[in-house]
């Protein structure tokens, strides 16, 4: 093998000769290069996330018809390295009967939580961490650890207002914990495995195309999951004084914000690897590396989508998130994968090849869409409104004392 | 396989070592000047009334409740849709009329107001 052929293979070979001629044996020397691959994949990801919020506050800027920041360096690129030099040399500022153990260990878990996705998501024909014959079911899992984190700060840090942030941030992920898995469901059932690999590997149809509700779910769901907007109503600025992390500073702080960006940029990585087809491309089997930037192209489109949204899209408040995800997101979930696996097995039972079952089911998806939209629009517009007209209003009248030039009001 | 959670273990402890390591050599490199006030718990600018923990809403219990039985039956329909492909139509209308229970046990939360938040 060359290293053009299998990267992963040739260094690992590589590595474990190195070591040999120094006469460690090969169960050691393959134990030190799974060590150091995790080293360089984590190390990898967390510094990613510079360019990642680069990139963010850029696009953010252009969406805002402003320029994003360009001071340092050209078109800005070193003001994250900057921020990141400044808030290295920020203070830690521990609250007074702060609970040290949840105190310090919630932004480590979180960052944790984020980093574990990356050992089973395959970024080449050859280029994983590990093939988990579980590596979807792992991935809902360890993600999940992040909520705990949350919980972790909010309790550790001896406030009351980041307690009840806590609460209702593990609220709204628990919440939406229930559509994304759910959501996976298809496919998995499409698949017959758990495994990422055989994911990706049986996408010879992309999945977007065979379900596209389900994507559209599954990446909506996953955004609430993150605690992006418009879904941020835990970390609102404006309102409920940075929620969970109030009491947090310097690097700490730094950390949930890392792991913010990070999660997102991994939450992208998994609807290109699960839904728009990972590495296929033409070309992507002999040359593994053509195949992770197939990976990086699919990856930038979802997370510049995820991006424009933020900027786009007013905060929802904290009911209309619950009854969004319980009331809507749930309900049309569940129909879709009743659907999906009733249509799928007769349509294999009749004989129909794939291209013709993928439309039918694209078809299905998007008139399911435009059904839960309609009921929702008209379950909406029937709710009783306030009657405003007619009445008396003390705005533009001439007589209101307010509106006289000169009343100083 | 063995080997396949051995990658898994040693990823866990570097990925929960890095931002350890990170949060420690920040540690080091910060000023370290604590006073009463600086530490002094945040309450909007006021001094803070009251013990720092509040009373617990029945309302998030309830919602974990529901969030569990439908935790539950995504645990059941894993293993169903791994074995989708080799299913005969019997077994997916089990599974169809078991999602559809479920559903009913949705809309029954919905109407008894148990997802209503505040």
């Amino acid at each position: 093998m060359t290293f053009w052929s299998d990267p992963d293979g040739f260094l690992g070979n590589w590595l474990i000769h190195l070591l040999a001629g120094i006469g460690i044996p090969a169960g050691v020397a393959q134990a030190i290069g799974y060590a150091l691959g995790a080293a360089i994949l984590a190390t990898g990801a967390l510094l990613f996330v510079l360019f990642l919020i680069w990139l963010e506050r850029k696009m953010i800027g252009r969406v805002q018809d402003r320029l994003g920041p360009n001071r340092l360096g050209p078109w800005g690129i070193f003001q994250s390295v900057a921020d990141m030099l400044k808030i290295f040399t920020k203070e830690y500022i521990t609250p007074t009967g702060a609970d040290k153990v949840p105190y310090n260990l919630a932004p480590i878990l979180t960052v944790a939580a984020v980093l574990m996705v990356w050992a089973v998501v395959p970024l080449a024909v050859t280029v994983y961490g590990v093939d988990l014959n579980v590596g979807l079911l792992f991935i809902i899992a360890v993600g999940s650890l992040g909520e705990m984190g949350i919980l972790m700060a909010g309790w550790g840090s001896n406030n009351k207002y980041a307690l009840l942030g806590a609460f209702r941030a593990a609220a709204q992920l628990l919440s939406y914990e229930v559509p994304m898995v759910l959501s996976l469901l298809i496919p998995v059932m499409l698949t017959g495995s758990l495994s990422m690999n055989k994911i990706v590997m049986q996408q010879d149809i992309w999945y977007v195309l065979y379900a596209p509700l389900a994507a559209f779910i599954f990446l909506i769901t996953s955004i609430a999951e993150v605690g992006r907007a418009p879904f941020d109503l835990t970390e609102a600025e404006s309102e409920l004084v940075a929620g969970f992390n109030i009491e947090y500073s310097g690097l700490k702080f730094g950390m949930f914000f890392v792991a913010d960006f990070l999660h997102s940029f991994t939450i992208s990585l998994l609807v290109a690897v699960i839904f728009l087809g990972g590495w296929r491309g033409p070309g992507a089997e002999t040359y593994p590396l053509l195949g992770f930037v197939y990976l990086v192209i699919k990856t930038s489109l979802v997370n510049s989508l995820i991006i424009i949204e933020r900027a786009s899209l007013p905060r929802f408040r904290i009911d209309q998130m619950m009854d969004f995800t319980w009331k809507v997101l749930t309900p049309v979930i569940l129909i879709l994968v009743a659907l999906t696996a009733l249509l799928e097995k007769t349509m294999v039972m009749v004989g129909l090849g794939a291209w013709l079952r993928t439309g039918i089911m694209f078809i299905v998806n998007i008139a399911l869409l435009f059904i839960a939209d309609t009921v929702v629009r008209g379950h909406l517009a029937r709710r009783p409104r306030p009657d405003v007209r007619g009445k008396e209003r003390p705005v533009a009248r001439p007589e209101n004392f307010f509106s006289q030039p000169g009343s100083g009001a | 396989m063995l080997s396949n959670w051995l990658y898994i273990g040693i990823f866990m402890v570097v990925s929960l070592f890095l931002p350890a390591a990170a949060i420690f050599i920040a540690g080091l490199l910060a000023p370290k000047k604590p006073n009463a006030i600086k530490n002094a718990t945040y309450e909007c600018g006021m001094e803070t009334v009251g013990e720092s923990w509040i009373q617990f809403k029945a309302q998030y219990y309830v919602f974990a409740l529901v969030f569990l039985v439908f935790d539950i039956e995504t645990v059941f329909l894993f293993p169903w849709a791994v074995a989708y492909n080799q299913m005969t139509l019997f077994g997916v209308l089990e599974a169809i009329i078991f999602i559809l229970i479920l559903l009913g046990a949705l809309i029954y939360a919905w109407r008894k107001g148990a997802l209503e938040w505040h």
